[in-house]
């Protein structure tokens, strides 16, 4: 007997339908767990009610540590740390020091960015997907809905399902 | 809602639908290549390892056996450095520039378009690591690394500095913009596979991709920041690459509208690179339907306007080399264009700024043919716009009594021979392991710009 996680499937060829689907299935009060689509689809979080992701703001902060980190470098290297007198200037001045540290700011905040993503989203080489329709990838989207999330049960959910316009209404369990 | 344009061109021609996408992508990683890709891959195999033997001799004998003399102590190699560089941007341009800007034609080039700036990029890098001589010593040349010197630390109010910071981060930031990209398609490849070794293999590189709302949500916001970042970048890369010489007193490099000037010359030759690769790519990967007349005139189109930029640049540097009245600038420029190495000024002349203008004539720019021949007339017009900078400049310097010629030997032309072979290569095994068009945007613009679309409306 299966005791891992059951799930309804609704799968669908077009997105706008899909969209239209979404609301109607949550209009019905039922959760969704998530919807997978093999390509972004305009509108998707907005009926979904996803907040807009925070990775801009993380990709802000690595930047303003990459820039902090640079100038503090070449100050410290060439202003402290070991003086040199290079064409009879001085020391340490800001104007030749602005395109590395607008080079390292640029690195910092698109690899802290990434890996932050990377990590919020649990992408990595040797990860195991969890995947509940191998044609996801290809043309098909899919509404993934937990039965245990619901207080409805599962015939309920599955007649809500199809009045939406799904192609197939599958049943995947997960040990 | 998708809103279908009545009046564009569909981006995507031959009434494809999602599913064909996949089809017709994903069959070119997982079939046998046709007999024309190994035969490419062998005549790339050969001039790599005929580069091969060069590079090794050189580095066993160190850089004397380059045609340099103490008079012209930079020629061929910083001159397929920059050209290197230039060529990568053109894959920055079209998928950072093109998607901050909207531009849908972008999604069926821009895979390809980046591939062709990592290798790019990674072919000009060869260049300035080779010139340091023992380059296995270079790390703490160029790089702030603690050392028993002091520590003496590396200059950073050298450009040549800025150069090393500025190529390393445009070289990972395009790759990791590029992986991004991937990890959906890969998925795609890997939900495909019939065998377990490509299923591992692209399973790994899918890095558990399965295509949740919440992540494509966050996939966007990274690509659109990248794409942010990345336009800055590729202005800043060449930008300090021009400073390589701009900051120097030599005349005829003493200039301050290298900047500009070089990274239009950049995308000039970049787009031009580009089209040479595509037209081979969509010919014998047969995606006519994905890579249309559309895209290509396009891209010509900006052919002709950054070639126009670069030919006012040329009419601009003689005129304020008379404008200036200093003499040793102007002759500089009256050397390149009439001493002994007119010729080369004269082969740049017509290849950037007479041969794109061409372009204007619809049917010129929209033939395949005309295109790929002005699209290699191109990328010698830039290799030789580097050379004319660089050797022109320098050949006849302050002292005539050390005025000189440069040859290139045998080990000069092999070195680029070199990049040569690894970058096709490289392009090509990439285009037989990895979809070379983006499927998962491709099939983003199916509802609104395919001819499937335009016909239901």
């Amino acid at each position: 007997m299966a005791t891992g996680t059951n799930y309804i499937l609704g799968v669908y060829g077009d997105e706008e339908i899909v969209l239209k689907a979404i609301k109607r299935i949550r209009d019905a009060g039922i959760k969704i767990h998530e919807v997978f689509s093999p390509y972004p689809v305009h509108g998707m979080d907005d009926a979904l009610g996803y907040k807009r992701s925070r990775l801009p703001r993380v990709a802000f902060i690595f930047g303003t540590l990459g820039f902090a980190l640079a100038l503090l470098m070449q100050y410290w290297m060439l202003g402290y740390d070991w003086q040199m007198i290079i064409g009879g200037k001085d020391f340490a001045s800001l104007p030749p020091f602005i395109p590395v540290t607008f080079e390292l700011t640029v690195l910092l905040s698109a690899l802290g960015m990434v890996f932050t993503f990377f990590v919020v989203s649990d992408l990595k080489p040797y990860k195991r997907p969890v995947i509940f329709d191998r044609r996801i990838t290809d043309d098909k989207h899919v509404i993934a809905i937990d039965i245990d999330e619901n207080s409805i049960g599962k015939e309920e959910i599955s007649g809500i399902v199809a009045e939406t316009g799904a192609e197939e209404i599958n049943e995947k369990i997960f040990e | 809602m998708e809103v279908v344009s009545p009046i564009r061109n569909p981006l995507v021609t031959g009434a494809k639908t999602v599913g064909d996408v996949t089809q017709d992508i994903c069959v070119r990683v997982e079939a046998k290549p046709p007999k024309t890709w190994f035969m490419a891959l062998a005549v790339s195999l050969s001039v790599l390892a005929v580069g091969t033997y060069t590079l090794f001799f050189t580095l066993w004998e160190g850089i004397g056996v380059w045609g340099l003399n103490k008079t012209v102590g930079w020629a061929w190699d910083i001159t397929n450095f920059v050209w290197w560089v230039g060529i990568g941007h053109a894959g920055t341009l079209i998928s950072a520039i093109l998607l901050l800007f909207r531009q849908k034609w972008r999604m069926s080039i821009n895979r390809a378009a980046e591939a062709m700036t990592i290798f790019a990029v990674i072919c000009a890098a060869f260049f300035p690591l080779i010139h340091m001589g023992r380059l296995w010593l270079g790390a703490y040349w160029v790089l702030p690394l603690p050392n028993t010197f002091g520590s003496l630390w590396v200059n950073f109010n050298s450009p040549l500095l800025w150069d090393v910071f500025a190529i390393t981060t445009y070289f990972t930031v395009s790759l990791v913009f590029w992986y991004i990209g991937l990890i959906p398609d890969f998925a795609t490849i890997r939900d495909r596979a019939k065998n377990k070794v490509s299923a591992a293999i692209y399973g790994a590189l899918s890095f558990g991709w399965t295509g949740g709302a919440r992540d494509w949500s966050r996939y966007e916001s990274v690509a659109l920041i990248l794409a942010g970042l990345a336009t800055p970048l590729v202005l800043s890369v060449h930008t300090i690459v021009s400073f390589d010489f701009a900051t120097s007193v030599i005349p005829g490099w003493h200039t301050t509208i290298f900047p500009p000037y070089f990274v239009s010359g950049a995308v000039f030759s970049g787009f031009a690179m580009v089209l040479t690769l595509m037209l081979i790519t969509r010919k014998v990967y047969k995606l006519e339907d994905y890579i249309t007349i559309q895209h290509i005139e396009y891209m010509n189109i900006i052919i002709i306007v950054t070639g126009s930029i670069v030919g006012i640049a040329y009419l601009t540097e003689l005129f304020m080399a008379w404008y200036s009245g200093v003499p040793y600038e102007q002759y500089a420029f009256l050397n390149r264009a009439t001493g002994p190495y007119a010729w080369a000024y004269w082969i740049m002349m017509t290849c950037n700024v007479i041969s794109p203008q061409l372009f204007w004539f619809k049917k010129i720019r929209t033939s395949l043919i005309a295109t790929f021949v002005l699209s290699i007339v191109v990328n010698i017009g830039m290799w030789f716009e580097r050379f004319v900078i660089i050797v022109t400049s320098l050949h006849r310097d302050f002292l005539p009594s050390s005025w000189a010629m440069f040859y290139p030997t045998f080990y000069d032309i092999g070195d680029y021979l070199f990049t040569i072979g690894f970058f096709f290569t490289a392009f090509f095994l990439f285009a037989k392991f990895f979809p070379v068009i983006n499927m998962a945007e491709v099939k983003s613009i199916i509802k609104s710009s395919s001819t499937s679309a335009k016909a239901e409306k």
